[in-house]
Protein backbone atom coordinates (compact mmCIF):
# COMPACT_ATOMS: atom_id res chain seq x y z
CA UNK A 1 0.00 0.00 0.00
CA UNK A 2 1.47 3.37 -0.94
CA UNK A 3 1.36 6.63 0.99
CA UNK A 4 -1.30 8.18 -1.26
CA UNK A 5 -3.71 5.34 -0.57
CA UNK A 6 -3.22 5.51 3.19
CA UNK A 7 -3.87 9.26 3.17
CA UNK A 8 -7.03 8.93 1.07
CA UNK A 9 -8.61 6.13 3.07
CA UNK A 10 -7.61 7.48 6.47
CA UNK A 11 -9.21 10.81 5.55
CA UNK A 12 -12.53 9.49 4.30
CA UNK A 13 -12.91 7.02 7.17
CA UNK A 14 -12.07 9.63 9.82
CA UNK A 15 -14.47 12.12 8.20
CA UNK A 16 -17.28 9.59 8.25
CA UNK A 17 -16.65 8.81 11.93
CA UNK A 18 -16.67 12.51 12.70
CA UNK A 19 -20.04 12.72 10.95
CA UNK A 20 -21.46 9.83 12.94
CA UNK A 21 -20.02 11.22 16.19
CA UNK A 22 -21.72 14.58 15.51
CA UNK A 23 -25.14 13.01 15.92
CA UNK A 24 -24.55 11.47 19.35
CA UNK A 25 -26.91 12.57 22.10
CA UNK A 26 -29.19 14.30 19.57
CA UNK A 27 -32.66 12.80 19.61
CA UNK A 28 -33.30 12.26 15.93
CA UNK A 29 -36.65 13.55 14.79
CA UNK A 30 -37.44 15.03 11.39
CA UNK A 31 -36.78 18.59 12.58
CA UNK A 32 -33.29 17.71 13.86
CA UNK A 33 -32.44 15.41 10.99
CA UNK A 34 -33.32 17.77 8.10
CA UNK A 35 -32.96 21.30 9.45
CA UNK A 36 -30.76 20.78 12.53
CA UNK A 37 -33.53 21.95 14.86
CA UNK A 38 -33.21 25.45 13.29
CA UNK A 39 -30.29 26.15 15.62
CA UNK A 40 -27.38 26.72 13.26
CA UNK A 41 -25.27 29.86 13.70
CA UNK A 42 -23.49 31.86 11.05
CA UNK A 43 -20.28 29.79 10.83
CA UNK A 44 -21.94 26.43 10.47
CA UNK A 45 -24.46 27.80 7.93
CA UNK A 46 -21.58 29.25 5.94
CA UNK A 47 -19.74 25.93 5.95
CA UNK A 48 -22.86 24.03 5.02
CA UNK A 49 -23.71 26.27 2.10
CA UNK A 50 -20.11 26.23 0.99
CA UNK A 51 -20.35 22.45 1.17
CA UNK A 52 -23.13 22.63 -1.37
CA UNK A 53 -21.34 24.98 -3.74
CA UNK A 54 -17.90 23.43 -3.87
CA UNK A 55 -18.53 20.03 -5.40
CA UNK A 56 -16.32 17.76 -7.46
CA UNK A 57 -17.72 19.64 -10.42
CA UNK A 58 -16.09 22.83 -9.19
CA UNK A 59 -12.82 21.03 -8.59
CA UNK A 60 -12.61 19.15 -11.89
CA UNK A 61 -15.12 21.10 -14.00
CA UNK A 62 -13.88 24.67 -13.46
CA UNK A 63 -10.32 23.69 -14.36
CA UNK A 64 -11.58 21.34 -17.09
CA UNK A 65 -13.61 24.09 -18.75
CA UNK A 66 -10.69 26.53 -18.55
CA UNK A 67 -8.59 23.86 -20.23
CA UNK A 68 -11.00 22.80 -22.98
CA UNK A 69 -13.30 25.84 -23.44
CA UNK A 70 -11.50 28.89 -22.04
CA UNK A 71 -13.46 32.01 -21.02
CA UNK A 72 -16.93 30.37 -20.72
CA UNK A 73 -15.58 28.83 -17.48
CA UNK A 74 -15.68 32.34 -15.94
CA UNK A 75 -19.41 31.91 -15.37
CA UNK A 76 -18.51 29.58 -12.46
CA UNK A 77 -16.78 32.50 -10.71
CA UNK A 78 -19.69 34.88 -11.35
CA UNK A 79 -22.97 33.07 -10.71
CA UNK A 80 -22.39 32.65 -6.98
CA UNK A 81 -22.11 36.41 -6.45
CA UNK A 82 -25.47 36.82 -8.22
CA UNK A 83 -27.10 33.97 -6.31
CA UNK A 84 -26.02 35.38 -2.92
CA UNK A 85 -27.35 38.79 -3.91
CA UNK A 86 -30.73 37.21 -4.69
CA UNK A 87 -30.61 35.28 -1.41
CA UNK A 88 -29.99 38.49 0.54
CA UNK A 89 -33.45 39.69 -0.50
CA UNK A 90 -35.42 36.44 -0.73
CA UNK A 91 -34.17 34.04 1.96
CA UNK A 92 -34.95 36.02 5.13
CA UNK A 93 -38.63 36.23 4.13
CA UNK A 94 -38.59 32.52 3.37
CA UNK A 95 -36.97 31.72 6.72
CA UNK A 96 -39.72 33.62 8.56
CA UNK A 97 -42.47 31.68 6.77
CA UNK A 98 -40.58 28.43 7.45
CA UNK A 99 -40.26 29.21 11.13
CA UNK A 100 -43.88 30.29 11.56
CA UNK A 101 -45.35 27.18 9.92
CA UNK A 102 -42.67 24.62 10.79
CA UNK A 103 -41.66 23.95 7.18
CA UNK A 104 -38.80 21.53 6.40
CA UNK A 105 -38.66 21.30 2.64
CA UNK A 106 -39.28 23.23 -0.56
CA UNK A 107 -42.58 21.45 -1.41
CA UNK A 108 -43.75 22.24 2.16
CA UNK A 109 -43.57 25.89 1.13
CA UNK A 110 -45.62 25.35 -2.04
CA UNK A 111 -48.20 23.27 -0.16
CA UNK A 112 -48.62 25.94 2.52
CA UNK A 113 -48.51 29.01 0.30
CA UNK A 114 -50.76 27.70 -2.48
CA UNK A 115 -52.86 25.37 -0.33
CA UNK A 116 -52.38 22.49 -2.76
CA UNK A 117 -51.11 18.98 -2.03
CA UNK A 118 -50.79 18.17 -5.72
CA UNK A 119 -48.54 21.16 -6.36
CA UNK A 120 -46.38 19.90 -3.49
CA UNK A 121 -46.08 16.39 -4.93
CA UNK A 122 -45.31 17.82 -8.39
CA UNK A 123 -42.57 20.11 -7.03
CA UNK A 124 -41.09 17.23 -5.00
CA UNK A 125 -40.92 14.95 -8.03
CA UNK A 126 -39.22 17.58 -10.22
CA UNK A 127 -36.76 18.16 -7.37
CA UNK A 128 -35.85 14.48 -7.07
CA UNK A 129 -35.48 14.06 -10.84
CA UNK A 130 -33.04 17.00 -10.85
CA UNK A 131 -31.06 15.77 -7.81
CA UNK A 132 -30.35 12.17 -8.80
CA UNK A 133 -28.08 12.92 -11.81
CA UNK A 134 -26.11 15.33 -9.60
CA UNK A 135 -25.66 12.65 -7.00
CA UNK A 136 -24.47 10.23 -9.65
CA UNK A 137 -22.04 12.85 -10.96
CA UNK A 138 -20.52 13.21 -7.48
CA UNK A 139 -20.02 9.46 -7.13
CA UNK A 140 -18.53 9.20 -10.61
CA UNK A 141 -16.16 12.11 -9.91
CA UNK A 142 -15.10 10.51 -6.65
CA UNK A 143 -14.25 7.22 -8.36
CA UNK A 144 -12.18 9.05 -10.95
CA UNK A 145 -10.28 11.13 -8.38
CA UNK A 146 -9.37 8.17 -6.18
CA UNK A 147 -8.33 6.10 -9.21
CA UNK A 148 -5.99 8.77 -10.52
CA UNK A 149 -4.69 9.74 -7.07
CA UNK A 150 -3.82 6.16 -6.22
CA UNK A 151 -2.08 5.85 -9.58
CA UNK A 152 -4.56 3.24 -10.76
CA UNK A 153 -4.17 1.04 -7.65
CA UNK A 154 -7.83 1.49 -6.62
CA UNK A 155 -10.52 0.68 -9.14
CA UNK A 156 -13.12 3.51 -9.28
CA UNK A 157 -15.94 1.10 -8.42
CA UNK A 158 -14.22 0.11 -5.17
CA UNK A 159 -13.70 3.76 -4.20
CA UNK A 160 -17.35 4.54 -5.04
CA UNK A 161 -18.50 1.52 -3.03
CA UNK A 162 -16.53 2.41 0.10
CA UNK A 163 -17.53 6.06 0.13
CA UNK A 164 -21.13 5.02 -0.56
CA UNK A 165 -21.23 2.95 2.63
CA UNK A 166 -19.53 5.68 4.70
CA UNK A 167 -21.75 8.48 3.40
CA UNK A 168 -24.92 6.46 4.01
CA UNK A 169 -23.71 5.76 7.56
CA UNK A 170 -23.27 9.36 8.63
CA UNK A 171 -26.34 10.68 6.83
CA UNK A 172 -28.46 7.89 8.31
CA UNK A 173 -27.29 8.44 11.87
CA UNK A 174 -26.62 12.18 12.10
CA UNK A 175 -28.56 13.88 9.29
CA UNK A 176 -27.72 17.48 8.49
CA UNK A 177 -25.57 17.98 11.59
CA UNK A 178 -23.22 15.13 10.69
CA UNK A 179 -22.95 16.55 7.19
CA UNK A 180 -22.08 19.99 8.53
CA UNK A 181 -19.25 18.52 10.62
CA UNK A 182 -17.80 16.61 7.68
CA UNK A 183 -18.09 19.83 5.67
CA UNK A 184 -15.57 21.42 8.04
CA UNK A 185 -12.95 18.79 7.18
CA UNK A 186 -13.79 19.07 3.52
CA UNK A 187 -13.45 22.84 3.41
CA UNK A 188 -10.07 22.85 5.13
CA UNK A 189 -8.60 20.16 2.85
CA UNK A 190 -10.13 21.62 -0.28
CA UNK A 191 -8.99 25.20 0.36
CA UNK A 192 -5.47 24.00 1.21
CA UNK A 193 -5.28 21.90 -1.95
CA UNK A 194 -6.61 24.70 -4.15
CA UNK A 195 -4.25 27.31 -2.71
CA UNK A 196 -1.16 25.11 -2.90
CA UNK A 197 -1.82 23.92 -6.45
CA UNK A 198 -3.40 27.14 -7.75
CA UNK A 199 -0.52 29.34 -6.64
CA UNK A 200 2.07 26.59 -7.10
CA UNK A 201 1.71 25.43 -10.70
CA UNK A 202 1.77 28.84 -12.47
CA UNK A 203 4.82 29.68 -10.35
CA UNK A 204 6.64 26.38 -11.00
CA UNK A 205 6.16 26.44 -14.78
CA UNK A 206 6.12 30.17 -15.56
CA UNK A 207 7.40 32.01 -12.48
CA UNK A 208 4.00 33.51 -11.59
CA UNK A 209 0.42 33.85 -12.87
CA UNK A 210 1.18 37.14 -14.68
CA UNK A 211 3.79 35.45 -16.83
CA UNK A 212 1.50 32.47 -17.34
CA UNK A 213 -1.22 34.78 -18.70
CA UNK A 214 1.38 36.57 -20.83
CA UNK A 215 2.28 33.26 -22.48
CA UNK A 216 -1.40 32.39 -22.87
CA UNK A 217 -2.14 35.77 -24.52
CA UNK A 218 0.71 35.12 -26.97
CA UNK A 219 -0.24 31.53 -27.76
CA UNK A 220 -4.02 31.21 -27.34
CA UNK A 221 -5.59 34.69 -26.95
CA UNK A 222 -9.03 33.35 -27.99
CA UNK A 223 -9.26 31.40 -24.74
CA UNK A 224 -9.40 34.58 -22.67
CA UNK A 225 -12.51 36.26 -24.10
CA UNK A 226 -16.00 34.95 -24.86
CA UNK A 227 -16.81 32.64 -26.60
CA UNK A 228 -13.44 31.01 -25.91
CA UNK A 229 -12.89 27.81 -27.89
CA UNK A 230 -16.63 27.06 -28.27
CA UNK A 231 -18.48 29.35 -30.72
CA UNK A 232 -21.96 28.44 -29.37
CA UNK A 233 -21.07 29.78 -25.91
CA UNK A 234 -20.97 33.43 -26.89
CA UNK A 235 -21.65 36.34 -24.58
CA UNK A 236 -25.46 36.03 -24.91
CA UNK A 237 -25.24 32.41 -23.76
CA UNK A 238 -23.07 33.46 -20.82
CA UNK A 239 -25.50 36.22 -19.81
CA UNK A 240 -28.61 34.04 -20.01
CA UNK A 241 -26.85 31.18 -18.19
CA UNK A 242 -25.77 33.55 -15.43
CA UNK A 243 -29.35 34.75 -14.92
CA UNK A 244 -30.70 31.19 -14.80
CA UNK A 245 -28.06 30.12 -12.31
CA UNK A 246 -28.23 33.30 -10.23
CA UNK A 247 -32.00 32.90 -9.85
CA UNK A 248 -31.92 29.09 -9.83
CA UNK A 249 -29.18 28.37 -7.31
CA UNK A 250 -31.33 28.76 -4.21
CA UNK A 251 -34.14 26.85 -5.91
CA UNK A 252 -32.25 23.56 -5.53
CA UNK A 253 -34.26 21.66 -2.92
CA UNK A 254 -31.19 21.14 -0.73
CA UNK A 255 -29.98 24.74 -0.91
CA UNK A 256 -33.51 26.01 -0.31
CA UNK A 257 -33.75 23.67 2.69
CA UNK A 258 -30.52 24.90 4.23
CA UNK A 259 -32.17 28.31 4.63
CA UNK A 260 -34.46 26.71 7.22
CA UNK A 261 -31.54 25.49 9.35
CA UNK A 262 -30.46 28.98 10.44
CA UNK A 263 -31.18 30.28 13.94
CA UNK A 264 -32.56 33.61 12.67
CA UNK A 265 -33.34 35.60 9.54
CA UNK A 266 -30.53 37.98 10.40
CA UNK A 267 -27.99 35.13 10.25
CA UNK A 268 -29.13 34.34 6.73
CA UNK A 269 -28.74 37.95 5.69
CA UNK A 270 -25.25 38.20 7.15
CA UNK A 271 -24.37 34.89 5.54
CA UNK A 272 -25.37 36.30 2.13
CA UNK A 273 -22.94 39.16 2.74
CA UNK A 274 -19.91 36.95 3.42
CA UNK A 275 -20.66 34.16 0.92
CA UNK A 276 -19.14 35.81 -2.19
CA UNK A 277 -15.69 35.62 -0.55
CA UNK A 278 -15.99 31.90 -0.96
CA UNK A 279 -15.95 32.35 -4.74
CA UNK A 280 -12.45 33.77 -4.90
CA UNK A 281 -10.52 30.44 -4.73
CA UNK A 282 -12.27 29.50 -8.00
CA UNK A 283 -9.89 31.94 -9.67
CA UNK A 284 -7.03 29.70 -8.55
CA UNK A 285 -8.76 26.66 -10.04
CA UNK A 286 -8.89 28.53 -13.39
CA UNK A 287 -5.14 29.14 -13.09
CA UNK A 288 -4.57 25.39 -12.82
CA UNK A 289 -6.69 24.75 -15.93
CA UNK A 290 -4.92 27.45 -17.96
CA UNK A 291 -1.47 26.27 -16.85
CA UNK A 292 -2.40 22.72 -17.85
CA UNK A 293 -3.50 24.03 -21.26
CA UNK A 294 0.02 25.34 -21.85
CA UNK A 295 2.00 22.58 -20.14
CA UNK A 296 0.10 19.39 -21.02
CA UNK A 297 -2.04 20.21 -24.08
CA UNK A 298 -4.03 17.54 -25.91
CA UNK A 299 -5.65 15.65 -23.01
CA UNK A 300 -8.62 13.69 -24.27
CA UNK A 301 -10.79 14.53 -21.25
CA UNK A 302 -10.44 18.16 -20.14
CA UNK A 303 -11.91 17.34 -16.73
CA UNK A 304 -8.73 15.40 -15.97
CA UNK A 305 -6.56 18.52 -16.40
CA UNK A 306 -6.34 19.34 -12.67
CA UNK A 307 -5.37 15.82 -11.58
CA UNK A 308 -3.03 15.23 -14.53
CA UNK A 309 -1.11 18.42 -13.82
CA UNK A 310 -0.82 17.65 -10.10
CA UNK A 311 0.39 14.17 -10.96
CA UNK A 312 3.06 15.57 -13.26
CA UNK A 313 4.20 18.26 -10.82
CA UNK A 314 4.04 16.93 -7.25
CA UNK A 315 5.23 13.83 -5.33
CA UNK A 316 2.77 10.97 -4.92
CA UNK A 317 1.95 11.61 -1.23
CA UNK A 318 0.72 15.07 -2.26
CA UNK A 319 -1.41 13.46 -4.93
CA UNK A 320 -2.87 11.39 -2.09
CA UNK A 321 -3.70 14.58 -0.24
CA UNK A 322 -5.44 16.04 -3.30
CA UNK A 323 -7.25 12.74 -3.76
CA UNK A 324 -8.43 12.81 -0.15
CA UNK A 325 -9.64 16.40 -0.52
CA UNK A 326 -11.41 15.46 -3.74
CA UNK A 327 -13.05 12.40 -2.22
CA UNK A 328 -14.43 14.30 0.79
CA UNK A 329 -15.49 17.06 -1.60
CA UNK A 330 -17.67 14.50 -3.35
CA UNK A 331 -19.00 12.97 -0.11
CA UNK A 332 -20.35 16.17 1.45
CA UNK A 333 -22.54 17.28 -1.48
CA UNK A 334 -23.62 13.64 -1.94
CA UNK A 335 -24.74 13.56 1.67
CA UNK A 336 -26.69 16.80 1.36
CA UNK A 337 -28.27 15.78 -1.94
CA UNK A 338 -29.37 12.37 -0.70
CA UNK A 339 -30.63 13.79 2.61
CA UNK A 340 -32.95 16.19 0.85
CA UNK A 341 -34.02 13.85 -1.95
CA UNK A 342 -35.01 11.21 0.62
CA UNK A 343 -36.96 13.72 2.71
CA UNK A 344 -38.77 14.92 -0.43
CA UNK A 345 -39.79 11.38 -1.34
CA UNK A 346 -40.84 10.35 2.16
CA UNK A 347 -42.52 13.56 3.31
CA UNK A 348 -43.77 15.24 0.16
CA UNK A 349 -44.51 12.32 -2.13
CA UNK A 350 -45.53 9.46 0.19
CA UNK A 351 -47.00 11.39 3.12
CA UNK A 352 -48.46 14.39 1.27
CA UNK A 353 -49.58 12.47 -1.80
CA UNK A 354 -50.83 9.17 -0.41
CA UNK A 355 -50.85 8.93 3.40
CA UNK A 356 -51.65 12.35 4.89
CA UNK A 357 -52.13 10.79 8.33
CA UNK A 358 -48.71 9.12 8.50
CA UNK A 359 -47.04 9.95 11.84
CA UNK A 360 -43.90 12.09 12.08
CA UNK A 361 -41.86 9.09 13.32
CA UNK A 362 -42.96 6.99 10.36
CA UNK A 363 -41.92 9.77 7.94
CA UNK A 364 -38.55 9.91 9.66
CA UNK A 365 -38.07 6.12 9.39
CA UNK A 366 -39.14 6.20 5.76
CA UNK A 367 -36.75 9.10 5.00
CA UNK A 368 -33.84 7.10 6.41
CA UNK A 369 -34.85 4.08 4.37
CA UNK A 370 -35.04 6.29 1.26
CA UNK A 371 -31.40 7.35 1.84
CA UNK A 372 -30.40 3.76 1.13
CA UNK A 373 -32.77 3.44 -1.84
CA UNK A 374 -31.64 6.64 -3.57
CA UNK A 375 -27.94 6.04 -2.91
CA UNK A 376 -28.22 2.52 -4.31
CA UNK A 377 -29.98 3.90 -7.36
CA UNK A 378 -27.26 6.50 -7.93
CA UNK A 379 -24.57 3.87 -7.30
CA UNK A 380 -26.02 1.58 -9.97
CA UNK A 381 -26.12 4.43 -12.47
CA UNK A 382 -22.59 5.57 -11.57
CA UNK A 383 -21.15 2.08 -12.06
CA UNK A 384 -23.18 0.53 -14.86
CA UNK A 385 -24.71 3.42 -16.84
CA UNK A 386 -22.26 6.28 -16.33
CA UNK A 387 -23.48 8.33 -19.32
CA UNK A 388 -27.21 7.65 -19.35
CA UNK A 389 -28.10 10.58 -17.12
CA UNK A 390 -26.17 13.30 -18.96
CA UNK A 391 -29.31 14.89 -20.53
CA UNK A 392 -30.91 14.94 -17.07
CA UNK A 393 -27.84 16.68 -15.71
CA UNK A 394 -28.28 19.46 -18.25
CA UNK A 395 -31.95 19.55 -17.29
CA UNK A 396 -31.10 19.84 -13.56
CA UNK A 397 -30.25 23.53 -13.18
CA UNK A 398 -32.73 24.61 -15.82
CA UNK A 399 -35.41 22.48 -14.18
CA UNK A 400 -35.05 23.74 -10.60
CA UNK A 401 -34.81 27.37 -11.72
CA UNK A 402 -38.44 27.01 -12.87
CA UNK A 403 -39.47 27.15 -9.17
CA UNK A 404 -38.26 30.75 -8.98
CA UNK A 405 -41.50 32.57 -9.97
CA UNK A 406 -43.59 30.38 -7.64
CA UNK A 407 -41.28 31.06 -4.69
CA UNK A 408 -40.52 34.75 -5.15
CA UNK A 409 -43.99 35.84 -6.25
CA UNK A 410 -45.42 33.60 -3.54
CA UNK A 411 -43.44 35.49 -0.90
CA UNK A 412 -43.92 39.04 -2.15
CA UNK A 413 -47.09 39.22 -4.27
CA UNK A 414 -50.47 38.40 -2.71
CA UNK A 415 -52.21 38.08 -6.07
CA UNK A 416 -50.25 35.07 -7.39
CA UNK A 417 -52.47 31.98 -7.50
CA UNK A 418 -52.20 28.20 -7.50
CA UNK A 419 -53.40 27.70 -11.09
CA UNK A 420 -50.95 30.33 -12.34
CA UNK A 421 -47.99 28.66 -10.65
CA UNK A 422 -49.06 25.22 -11.87
CA UNK A 423 -49.44 26.41 -15.49
CA UNK A 424 -46.21 28.41 -15.41
CA UNK A 425 -44.22 25.52 -13.96
CA UNK A 426 -45.57 23.00 -16.50
CA UNK A 427 -44.94 25.42 -19.38
CA UNK A 428 -41.40 26.23 -18.21
CA UNK A 429 -40.38 22.61 -17.69
CA UNK A 430 -41.92 21.59 -21.03
CA UNK A 431 -40.10 24.35 -22.94
CA UNK A 432 -36.79 23.35 -21.34
CA UNK A 433 -37.30 19.64 -22.08
CA UNK A 434 -38.31 20.25 -25.70
CA UNK A 435 -35.34 22.54 -26.34
CA UNK A 436 -32.84 20.10 -24.76
CA UNK A 437 -34.26 16.94 -26.37
CA UNK A 438 -34.58 18.53 -29.83
CA UNK A 439 -30.97 19.75 -29.50
CA UNK A 440 -32.02 23.40 -29.65
CA UNK A 441 -30.03 24.38 -26.55
CA UNK A 442 -28.72 27.08 -26.90
CA UNK A 443 -31.85 28.57 -28.48
CA UNK A 444 -31.12 31.74 -30.52
CA UNK A 445 -27.86 31.92 -28.56
CA UNK A 446 -29.63 31.78 -25.19
CA UNK A 447 -29.59 29.11 -22.49
CA UNK A 448 -32.72 26.88 -22.73
CA UNK A 449 -33.42 27.32 -19.02
CA UNK A 450 -33.61 31.08 -19.52
CA UNK A 451 -36.16 30.70 -22.32
CA UNK A 452 -38.19 28.37 -20.07
CA UNK A 453 -37.98 30.79 -17.15
CA UNK A 454 -39.19 33.69 -19.30
CA UNK A 455 -42.19 31.71 -20.60
CA UNK A 456 -42.89 30.42 -17.09
CA UNK A 457 -42.87 33.90 -15.49
CA UNK A 458 -45.19 35.42 -18.11
CA UNK A 459 -47.68 32.55 -17.83
CA UNK A 460 -47.59 32.54 -14.02
CA UNK A 461 -48.41 36.25 -13.88
CA UNK A 462 -51.07 36.25 -16.64
CA UNK A 463 -52.94 33.19 -15.38
CA UNK A 464 -52.79 34.48 -11.78
CA UNK A 465 -54.36 37.77 -12.87
CA UNK A 466 -57.21 35.90 -14.59
CA UNK A 467 -58.00 33.52 -11.70
CA UNK A 468 -59.16 33.84 -8.11
CA UNK A 469 -56.28 34.38 -5.66
CA UNK A 470 -55.50 31.34 -3.52
CA UNK A 471 -53.69 32.53 -0.47
CA UNK A 472 -54.66 29.57 1.64
CA UNK A 473 -51.78 29.10 4.00
CA UNK A 474 -49.96 32.32 4.59
CA UNK A 475 -51.22 35.26 6.68
CA UNK B 1 -41.59 49.05 1.28
CA UNK B 2 -39.26 50.83 3.70
CA UNK B 3 -36.67 53.36 2.56
CA UNK B 4 -33.91 50.98 3.68
CA UNK B 5 -35.27 48.14 1.53
CA UNK B 6 -35.47 50.46 -1.50
CA UNK B 7 -31.87 51.58 -1.10
CA UNK B 8 -30.78 47.97 -0.58
CA UNK B 9 -32.54 46.90 -3.79
CA UNK B 10 -30.78 49.61 -5.77
CA UNK B 11 -27.44 48.39 -4.40
CA UNK B 12 -28.46 44.79 -5.13
CA UNK B 13 -28.87 45.68 -8.81
CA UNK B 14 -25.16 46.58 -9.11
CA UNK B 15 -23.77 42.99 -9.31
CA UNK B 16 -26.36 42.19 -12.00
CA UNK B 17 -25.44 45.26 -14.05
CA UNK B 18 -21.68 44.79 -13.79
CA UNK B 19 -21.44 41.00 -13.90
CA UNK B 20 -24.19 40.24 -16.44
CA UNK B 21 -25.34 43.17 -18.55
CA UNK B 22 -21.94 44.87 -18.87
CA UNK B 23 -20.17 41.72 -20.09
CA UNK B 24 -20.43 42.52 -23.85
CA UNK B 25 -18.65 45.82 -23.17
CA UNK B 26 -15.73 44.32 -21.24
CA UNK B 27 -15.11 41.24 -23.40
CA UNK B 28 -11.47 42.07 -24.20
CA UNK B 29 -7.91 41.12 -23.24
CA UNK B 30 -6.28 44.57 -23.17
CA UNK B 31 -5.46 46.35 -20.93
CA UNK B 32 -3.82 43.64 -18.84
CA UNK B 33 -4.14 44.74 -15.19
CA UNK B 34 -2.17 43.14 -12.32
CA UNK B 35 -1.23 40.36 -14.73
CA UNK B 36 -4.88 39.51 -15.48
CA UNK B 37 -6.55 39.89 -18.89
CA UNK B 38 -9.12 42.71 -18.67
CA UNK B 39 -12.24 40.48 -18.79
CA UNK B 40 -11.03 38.34 -15.90
CA UNK B 41 -9.84 41.40 -13.96
CA UNK B 42 -13.28 43.02 -14.33
CA UNK B 43 -15.11 39.88 -13.21
CA UNK B 44 -12.82 39.29 -10.24
CA UNK B 45 -13.06 42.91 -9.08
CA UNK B 46 -16.86 42.87 -8.99
CA UNK B 47 -16.99 39.44 -7.35
CA UNK B 48 -14.78 40.87 -4.59
CA UNK B 49 -16.83 44.08 -4.39
CA UNK B 50 -20.18 42.24 -4.13
CA UNK B 51 -19.84 41.36 -0.41
CA UNK B 52 -18.94 44.99 0.31
CA UNK B 53 -22.01 46.18 -1.61
CA UNK B 54 -24.22 43.73 0.28
CA UNK B 55 -22.67 44.81 3.58
CA UNK B 56 -23.59 48.41 2.77
CA UNK B 57 -27.13 47.26 1.87
CA UNK B 58 -27.33 45.44 5.21
CA UNK B 59 -26.28 48.56 7.13
CA UNK B 60 -28.72 50.79 5.22
CA UNK B 61 -31.61 48.42 5.87
CA UNK B 62 -30.75 48.35 9.55
CA UNK B 63 -30.51 52.13 9.69
CA UNK B 64 -33.67 53.07 7.81
CA UNK B 65 -36.08 50.21 8.44
CA UNK B 66 -38.02 50.08 11.70
CA UNK B 67 -36.40 47.44 13.96
CA UNK B 68 -39.47 45.13 14.16
CA UNK B 69 -39.23 44.42 10.45
CA UNK B 70 -35.82 42.87 11.06
CA UNK B 71 -35.37 39.68 12.99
Amino acid sequence: MNAALIIIFATIILSAFLGIYAGRRVKMNLENWTVGGRKFGIIIIWLLMAGEIYTTFTFLGASGWAYSKGAPTFYILIYGALAYTVSFFVLPALWKVGKRYGLHTQPDFFIKRYDSRYLGVFVALIGVVCIIPYLQLQLKGLGLIVQVASNGAVHPQIAIGISFVLTCAFVYTSGIKGTAWVAVVKDILMILAVFIVGIGVPYIYFGGFGKMFKTLIEQKPDYLVFPGAVPEMDVLWIMSTLLVMGFGFYMWPHVFGSAFSARSARIIKRNAVIMPFYQIPILLIFMVGFTALLVIPGLEDGDMAFLALVNKTYPSWFMGFVGAAGAVTAMVPSAILVLFASTLLAKNVCQTGFRPRMSEEKVMTLSRFMVLVIMTFALIFAIFLPNELVPLLIFGYNGVSQFFPGVVLGLFWKRVARTGVFCGLIAGVTVVLILILSKNDPFLGMNAGFVGLAVNSVITVLVSLKTKPSNGGIK
Amino acid sequence: MGKGTKLALILGAIPFITLVFALPLVNRIEPVILGLPFLLFWILSWVILTPLILFLAYRLEKKFNPPEEED
